[in-house]
């Protein structure tokens, strides 16, 4: 079979932030770049991006580089790369500027300067007093970032190809990366994208959760096309939740709620948080209200029929306060859980926000993986940035305003070392057939006809199982009796059949690919975090509740073939200025 | 310290659009309902299930109209914060908004 085959210099699958940064510095050095994108590119979940980016710039209060760094590293608990972590805090600087010249509009001071407000995590002079350090345009930052970005590529003439599903990797002969087969959505017929370097962009995987804040096209795409490439996955066990989320949808409830005086209930009406964080209580840290909310639920005081939730109550409030401080959270709620706060408490329940791990990179976006002997190799031709790679700048925990950076700075830097790259390897190679083929079968696997299981039957228990047993609250039986139930899913997948198979937009065809991409996530999450036995940053058990940095300040690496792990070392040793070395993490 | 109001062309509107309620158009519909936002999702998903197939021809080609608009409008539209200025839009998102909330979100 003949497939239409396309030639570019560069291949990025994925258009929010990471991928429109990188395509926009190569398309601006006169490469010819192809973006790949299955939904319309300002449509990615970069929009949703409401918080700021991190730099210290200094507009506000003093700031340094170097102070932004180290509540990186601690944010991280320790196990952020120190090196990667120093270059990004650096980079900050000229990349928020960069956008600004871009057009990017970002919020103003009176004098004209960019404005920063303060965040949590954010200090002065290592760890003194609160610093402001994230620019924001208003709380459309994402919105305004990825509109700046998709204009300024449309103006350099990036190549689009909107709407298209990018199914696998494809090598040449000595494996080397060279480009992706697609899927046109609109008319469902396959396209082979050649490229001399090809970048993975293609955001997080929430909906691999029950619960999460994550849109629907956040699948893990490429993390699974890099599974499949034989690449491992890095640090998937340290995911981030989000306390409160609308029970059953996942919107977020703004931690402003509590902060204004909400607090949380029980079946009993009980205050359950007093319990499990006497002077805190409802404003305890993300993950200690996480697992309280999970164990109440566990031990059966859960409300509604199913007891699968709780309650945040904040009608005592009054009419005027919610209507006036929290007016967004009124109106989602009534919306969404079918409850006006001002009358009766929001349903509410875990909600999968961030993934800090991902598809394994050094600063420079290359895909970078162990050789052998302790050795690390670059993945020839292969890159990733954004939520979907782990250039190790989060480590086990994300500081807010440092996700967008991440995508930014990444994205930016991965775009300039492919420029080096197809300079120093301007020619072509050619695709291998057997390659190709295998990419080919994923594809026509869905054209098998018959009785079988469902995608959504498939995907509703995925999503159900990774939340009860690779969610919040994680010990050696809960996480061993997910890994056996997923095994016995995963073998249940060549099952499913599809009864649609017309061609034009066959989105039932879609959610099939992004079911297998699901499960090969879920399975790297389950089995990383079954592994690490220790509690460090957003990977809680409570069987070994403390960080444990003689055995596991490592790496987790996770290999698709034979659910095998291994690991390697965290990089203390910082680019220009002495470590950090790990210390009690306290607020 | 507003930021500039940013205009996002987004794509046009489905010229193919017909308005007929085909298998063909729904699945474009289902496709064009995925969005950056989860709050979008839920709520345009939900509808096409629940409401397109109810609507009036000139009804069907607004809310074709609705799904080119960019994510953080229609947020503002769908959840209260701004009302659009197109009184067959401002109808249809009350309309919408409507629909998905009585059948339990």
């Amino acid at each position: 079979m003949s497939i239409p085959t396309r030639h570019f210099d560069a291949l990025i699958v994925g258009a929010g932030g990471a991928g429109l940064n990188a395509a926009l510095q190569l398309a601006g050095a006169e490469l010819r770049v192809a973006v790949v994108s299955k939904v319309f590119p300002t449509r990615s979940h970069t929009v949703a991006a409401q918080g700021g980016v991190n730099a210290a710039l200094a507009n506000v209060l003093p700031d340094s580089w170097h102070w932004h760094m180290f509540d990186t590293v601690k944010g991280s608990d320790y196990l952020g790369d120190q090196d990667a972590i120093e270059f990004m805090c650096r980079e900050a600087i000229p990349t928020v500027y960069e956008l600004e010249h871009a057009g990017v509009p970002f919020s103003r001071l009176d004098d004209g300067k960019i404005y920063q407000r303060a965040f949590g995590g954010q200090s002065q002079r290592f760890g003194g007093e609160q610093a402001a350090r994230t620019c924001a345009a208003a709380d459309r930052t994402g919105h305004a970032i990825l509109h700046t970005l998709y204009q300024q590529n449309i103006r350099a003439r990036s190549h689009f190809f909107d709407e298209c599903f990018a199914i696998d990797l494809v090598r040449d002969g000595e494996g080397v990366i060279c480009g992706a087969l697609v899927l046109e959505i609109e008319t469902g017929e396959p396209l082979l994208i050649e490229a001399k370097a090809t970048l993975l962009a293609t955001g997080g995987w929430g909906q691999v959760f029950r619960t999460t804040s994550n849109a629907h096209i956040n699948t893990g795409d490429g993390a699974a096309m890099a599974l499949r490439a034989g690449v491992p996955l890095m640090d998937m066990e340290f995911y981030q939740f989000h306390p409160t989320g609308i029970a059953g949808k996942g919107m977020l409830i703004t931690e402003g709620v509590r902060g204004e005086g909400g607090y949380l209930i029980n079946k009993d009406g009980e205050r359950f948080m007093e319990r499990y964080a006497p002077r805190a209580k409802d404003l305890a840290s993300r993950d200690v209200v996480s697992r309280a909310i999970v164990t109440e639920v566990k031990e059966g005081r859960g409300c509604g029929e199913q007891g699968d939730y709780v309650m945040l109550k904040l009608d005592h409030l009054g009419e005027a306060v919610i209507s006036k401080r929290l007016p967004g959270i009124r109106e989602s709620s009534r919306i969404f859980a079918g409850a006006d706060p001002v009358v009766e408490p929001i349903p509410v329940f875990p909600t999968a926000h961030y993934a800090m791990g991902g598809i394994p990179t050094d600063r420079f976006g290359r895909v970078a993986m162990p050789a052998g002997h302790g050795a690390e190799e670059v993945v020839v031709g292969l890159y990733a940035a954004g939520e979907c790679a782990c250039a190790s700048v989060h480590g086990a925990n994300r500081l807010g305003g440092n996700s967008l950076l991440d995508i930014l700075v990444f994205g930016r830097l991965a775009g300039k070392d492919i420029i080096d790259y197809v300079r120093e390897n301007p020619y072509q190679r050619s695709v291998h057939s057997a390659s190709l083929d295998q990419a080919m079968s994923r594809l026509e696997r869905w054209g098998q006809k018959g009785e079988g299981l469902t995608v959504q039957q498939l995907r509703a228990e995925l999503r159900r199982c990774m939340e009860d047993h690779a969610g919040v609250f994680r010990t050696e039986d809960v996480m061993a009796e997910g890994y056996r139930k997923l095994c016995a899913l995963r073998e249940r997948l060549p099952a499913v059949r599809l009864t649609d198979h017309s061609k034009v937009f066959n989105t039932a065809r879609i959610e099939a690919l992004e079911l297998e991409n699901m499960m090969d996530v879920g399975l790297s999450i389950a089995v990383s975090a079954l592994h690490r036995q220790e509690s460090r940053g957003a990977h809680s058990r409570p069987d070994y509740p403390q960080r444990d940095d003689q055995t596991w300040l490592k790496h987790s690496l996770y290999y698709r073939e034979g659910d095998h792990m291994d690991y390697k070392p965290v990089r203390t040793k910082p680019l220009t200025v002495e470590s950090f070395p790990p210390k009690e993490r306290v607020y | 310290m507003a930021a500039a109001p940013t205009t996002d062309p987004g794509p046009p509107p489905d010229a193919t659009a017909s308005a007929s309620g085909s298998e063909d158009e729904i699945r474009r519909l289902r496709w064009q309902c995925r969005r950056g936002m989860l709050e979008l999702d839920h709520l345009l998903d939900r509808f096409l299930d629940l409401g397109y197939g109810a609507l009036s021809a000139p009804q069907r080609l607004a809310f074709v109209r609705l799904l080119a608009e960019p994510d953080p409008r229609l947020s503002d539209w769908l959840l209260s914060r701004a009302d659009p200025p197109d009184p067959e839009l401002r109808e249809l998102v009350r309309h919408l908004v409507e629909v998905v909330r009585a059948q339990g979100s």
